[in-house]
């Protein structure tokens, strides 16, 4: 009996009205952990798993309850764009005095510009660098990391050859689809053409940056395993079962932490080794995760305040602080905390260099068939040309519906 | 209509009713839309939505993932269905038998998996087939095999979840299969004893054919129980991998609908299942028909 008031209170408040709700902020993970110490006392925060994350947002698009404000990854921003889920900030950057492209990463910032708009603002950055062993490359005679990729197939030769049979060059997980994607957008590869109408994956510099990812596999230099099957990486790490490991920011807190304090200067950091002849350091993916407007939300004005509060250089330093994760503007990495790490240093040098994946809300999709096909490729049941074939086939039927919606409205044009 | 009628559907309605909205509508709203190519984008615009016919279907028929998870559903009946029926038989037996003390802690501990969270489950099973520090690789290297990479390896994927779903689920049958042995009057047994009939004969004479109704009941359960398989995988081998080893028909279902969003694909998907589910459970019918007759 004692439930009922509570029920009706429950009862009342899904009566109110939605503009006297406090305004809803969706974080996904660890973000979502941290950030009600960010945000003001009256917003409610609300915090989703990653591997959720995708799904619930446009479930919840679907089903009208998106929030005000809300984290994404920034390669959801094509798709969420098109389907109407999130609203343009152009109008709103032109009025502010808080945020301004200038200060952001350029390929990071690209990746929120869709069709001309912007769409989100980034609110932390990630992208793939080379994680290694110091001593270990030392041993085998190299002072620094390998700059060029057939520097790098040396090096991982020589490790391979001190490694033994038990012991790895690099940790490559075959289901990870930024390496190789990495090595492609240095070599220049547009991965799709026509406007994102067609995949491009036969394409000679595609071709030839994926035999250089295979090769890594056919030589022995990294054993063919998905990340849920490579186990304590720390400890191998630290145990030199590998000696390289292409990762991103939050495994210089992870480092930190899990390896034995012996191990702490002899691991270091280096932006992508760039193709032969090509500037380094090489291109990587430009990752992240932006904020966005949602556009069912009443309270636009009042959100659009609260994502210029998160993108304040200040508030970009204690988010960094509070969860490791690298700010995306550029003054803030001014704090010593980011100027004095040399570790930290090398993402740094690499975000001058990110690009974009194709902005097509495809590309999720994309990613998964490419590491399917390429995962038989690696483990032999495929030719690379017969590999990048299937791909390419798969993606272009994929691709089937964007290129009927493209036609439709070119000719209504 | 007589009043009587009148009366029972009046008393019927609000339970048809629910059942109208909450289940034919959306069954024939999913039908339609396996007939439309609809998709993300037709979340923004439903005119972006096409009709496609049986493209769907045919696209299904085409598609290899669709095959390999037939495949693999189709395996994880014919192999999990009987396996799990066998134990569960077995175990019945066993704590049926009047040499067993302490029925109720086993029948507790048998059912106690099945009632148990499937996610909590999965993170101590993937610790069991961790591939260096697991338990039975500890037991495998103890006997001088080599280690074994259960939920990483394609060939042994799918054998892994398989083991996993039996022991999770066989304790439903357990419990069915022991009221069965149990409602059994022990004058049969009797009886079978003063002809000679040892353990075998009365098993095969007596015990099989009484349980046939219970065994029955159990087999169509797990087998339907099975078509439908979907947490196990989801969760052991984050969706169906490696190289869709453990992509079952509802994981494809589900991924094609909630994570790519393709929904009229993935209603395709549905229906093919549920046209399969009917007719293995037609068969089953027939089967206990014949087994009556």
């Amino acid at each position: 009996v004692r439930r009922w008031p509570a029920l009706a209170l429950v009862l009342l408040a899904g009566c109110a009205k939605d503009g006297d709700r406090p305004l809803q902020f969706w974080g996904l993970g660890r973000e979502g952990e941290v950030v009600p110490e960010l945000l003001p006392a009256d917003v409610e925060s609300q915090q989703i798993p990653w591997t959720a994350a995708h799904e619930k947002i446009l479930t919840a698009f679907v089903g009208n309850s998106s929030p005000d404000i809300g984290q994404v990854g920034n390669t959801w921003i094509p798709e969420l764009s098109a389907i109407g889920a999130i609203e343009p900030l152009d109008g709103y950057l032109k009025e502010s005095k808080e945020v301004s492209a200038r200060d952001y990463f350029p390929g990071i910032w690209d990746t929120n510009v869709v069709g001309g708009h912007v769409w989100g603002i980034p609110w932390y950055v990630d992208t793939r660098i080379l994680f290694y062993r110091r001593d270990l490359l030392e041993e085998v005679g190299f002072k620094q990391a390998p700059r060029t990729w057939s520097e790098w197939m040396e090096v991982m030769r020589r490790l391979e050859e001190r490694a033994g049979p038990k012991g790895f060059a690099i940790l490559l997980p075959t289901d990870e689809w930024q390496p190789p994607i990495a090595m492609a957008l240095q070599k220049g590869a547009p991965l799709l053409r026509d406007g994102g109408r067609w995949a491009d994956f036969r394409e000679p510099r595609f071709k030839a940056a994926y035999e250089t990812y295979r090769e890594i596999y056919r030589r022995g230099f990294a054993s063919v395993v998905p990340n849920s099957q490579v186990g304590n990486l720390y400890q191998q790490f630290a145990q030199g079962t590998f000696a390289m490991y292409i990762t991103g920011p939050w495994n210089l807190g992870e480092m930190r932490n899990r390896l034995p304090p012996e191990m702490r200067d002899r691991w270091a950091t280096a932006p992508m080794p760039a193709p032969d002849g090509a500037p380094w350091p090489g291109a990587s993916v430009a990752g992240g995760a932006s904020l966005v407007l949602f556009r069912s939300s009443v309270r636009k004005a009042e959100a659009w305040k609260l994502i210029e509060h998160l993108s304040r250089p200040d508030q970009q330093v204690r988010f960094f602080q509070l969860t490791g994760d690298l700010p995306a503007r550029k003054s803030a990495w001014s704090t010593p905390e980011l100027a004095g790490d040399p570790q930290a240093r090398a993402f740094w040098q690499q975000l001058q260099n990110v690009l974009p994946t194709p902005k097509v809300p495809e590309w999720e999709q994309i990613a998964t068939l490419f590491f399917e096909h390429s995962e038989s490729a690696i483990r032999g049941r495929a030719t690379t040309d017969q590999a990048l074939a299937a791909l390419e086939r798969d993606v272009n039927r994929l691709l089937e519906k964007r290129r009927w919606l493209m036609d439709r409205k070119e000719k209504r044009e | 209509v007589t009043r009587e009628g009148r009366a029972a559907f009046i008393f019927l309605a609000p339970a048809l009713g629910a059942m109208l909205i909450f289940f034919f509508l959306p069954v024939a709203a999913a039908l339609l839309m396996s007939l439309t190519d609809f998709d993300i984008y037709a979340l923004a615009d439903p005119a972006n939505a096409r009709f496609v016919g049986l493209g769907n279907f045919a696209r299904l028929l085409r598609d290899p993932v669709f095959w390999k998870a037939l495949t693999n559903t189709t395996l994880f009946v014919v192999v999990c269905g009987p396996l799990t029926l066998l134990v569960a038989l077995g175990a019945a037996l066993l704590v049926n038998s009047k040499l067993t003390r302490f029925k109720g802690l086993f029948r507790t501990a048998y059912f106690a998996p099945v009632v148990t969270t499937l996610v909590a489950v999965a993170t101590v099973w993937r610790y069991l087939y961790h591939p260096s520090f697991g338990l039975l690789n500890r037991f495998l290297g103890a006997l001088g095999f080599a280690p074994i990479d259960w939920l990483g390896d394609p060939r042994w994927a799918l054998a892994s979840i398989i083991l996993l779903s039996i022991w999770k689920n066989f304790g439903y049958d357990v419990i069915v299969l022991v009221a069965g042995l149990n409602s059994i009057p022990e004058s049969l047994y009797e009886a079978a004893r003063l002809d000679g009939a040892g353990f075998r004969a009365q098993l095969r004479h007596v015990t099989l054919p009484m349980l046939l109704p219970s065994l029955f009941f159990c087999g169509v359960i797990t087998t339907i129980g099975y078509f439908q398989i979907f947490a196990e995988p989801y969760v052991m081998t984050n969706g169906g991998g490696p190289l869709n080893a453990t992509l079952t028909m509802v994981l494809l279902m589900y991924k094609q609908g909630f994570r790519w969003w393709s929904m009229g694909y993935a209603s395709a998907v549905a229906f093919v299942l549920c046209a399969v589910i009917l007719v293995v459970t037609a068969l089953f019918g027939r089967l206990q028909r014949r087994g009556e007759a």
